[in-house]
């Protein structure tokens, strides 16, 4: 049960520490406020919006580069919204794309809701059905190690379902204009070859 | 006039799939993704063929919003083949192309317009216009075959040069209407 769950800041913070090339896309609502939390960094592309698309762009991204790993975090609602994008992500066979879903089994920003993960849908289960190269229930501290090292060297598409307890925390805002966020993420990522796409 | 032979070429002999795919090409789009309609079955067996491109099925339409967004992210260009019936799949998504200025060309072949049998495609296929207006995306019509490279790449000028969603709406007219054998 969810207050049995980890502790998402602390998950959040162990993935991104020493995060080196890595490239992150972050659904909206909390898991934004926990890679904020962990550092706002401009290779994090964070939402505001467009609930359910987390995950196809990480997906984009993936492809346009293959050379850099890609990571997105999400939460159990905004992977619900688009869970058919695990069968879209499976069928592209994206080596360097890892999915992190931090599980609190609640809609954390209208009320704290139940979603249908407290109703039993087993996320890593739809992954693993749809596709992805390996896809795990992370229940401990001790896993966290093994996840941080799947998300660097692992061979994708990979999926982790991390319970996290179910508690509200202070918001941690990344900025909120969404041009800056895609400008700041282009140009330190692409530099001068930005301007020439 | 009666006995002279017309000089434009009968709309059958114009491949205009490879025409837009050409101009896709041509105007470095990397990532093709689609949900199957038969108005786009060579355009996307083109694009499968294409080991430039990468062609990506979807589950949903909206699923190519965010696709598009995280492909300029990257540094590629996309494109989003649909029928009509695939665009209100997209409505809140396309705040990614409208808030923050991602590119996408969206190609729509059209259906309850021109011949229509199937009334379920009516009502979306009527709307597509204003809810593509609606949701910041600046569309195009494609009426004649000859012309689909010159729209297709004007579309796609307007979308990578001016930082937003385009759509290129083809006419039900041009690809031909869908009858199941049913004659009316």
């Amino acid at each position: 049960m969810s207050d049995a769950g980890l502790d998402r800041r602390k998950v959040v913070a162990a993935l991104l520490e020493e995060r080196g090339a890595l490239l992150v896309v972050a659904g909206l609502g909390s898991a934004a406020w926990d890679c904020t939390a962990a550092g706002d960094h401009p290779l994090t592309f964070p939402l505001w919006g467009a609930m359910g698309s987390a995950c196809m762009i990480g997906l984009g991204l993936a492809l346009a580069q293959p050379k850099r790993r890609v990571l997105v975090v999400t939460g159990d609602g905004e992977m619900l919204m688009g869970l058919g994008s695990l069968a879209t992500i499976a069928a592209q066979r994206a080596g360097n794309l890892a999915v992190v879903v931090l599980d609190n089994e609640r809609y954390g920003e209208t009320g704290m809701q139940k979603t249908h993960t407290a109703y039993g849908t087993d996320l890593a289960g739809v992954a693993r059905a749809c596709g992805f190269a390996d896809s795990r229930m992370i229940r401990t501290d001790a896993e966290i190690a093994a996840v941080r090292s799947g998300i660097h060297r692992g061979r994708g598409p990979l999926f982790f379902q991390v319970k996290v307890k179910c508690d509200s925390l202070p918001p941690a805002l990344p900025p909120r204009d969404g041009a800056h966020l895609k400008h700041r993420f282009r140009d330190a990522l692409l530099g001068n070859a930005a301007a020439a796409q | 006039m009666p006995g002279r032979a017309s000089k434009t070429h009968p709309v059958e002999a114009i491949d205009w799939p490879a025409a837009i795919h050409g101009a896709l090409k041509s105007q470095r789009v990397r990532q093709v993704s689609y949900v199957p309609d038969a108005g786009h079955k060579r355009l996307i067996e083109l694009c499968h063929a294409d080991k430039s491109m990468a062609a990506v099925p979807l589950t949903t339409e909206e699923e190519g919003i965010g696709l598009a967004a995280g492909a300029w992210l990257g540094g590629e260009r996309a494109a989003l083949l649909m029928q009509s019936s695939g665009v209100g799949n997209c409505v809140n998504a396309l705040t990614l192309a409208s808030n923050c200025g991602f590119p996408l060309v969206i190609i729509v072949t059209m259906r309850g317009e021109w011949g229509e049998f199937n009334p379920w495609q009516i009502p979306m296929g009527q709307g597509t216009p204003e809810t593509l207006r609606l949701s910041g995306v600046r569309t195009l019509r494609l009426e004649r075959a000859e012309e689909a490279s010159t729209t297709v790449t004007a579309a796609a000028k307007l979308a990578f040069g001016g930082y937003g969603a385009v759509a290129v709406l083809i006419a039900q007219r041009m690809i031909g209407a869908k009858s199941f054998g049913e004659e009316p």
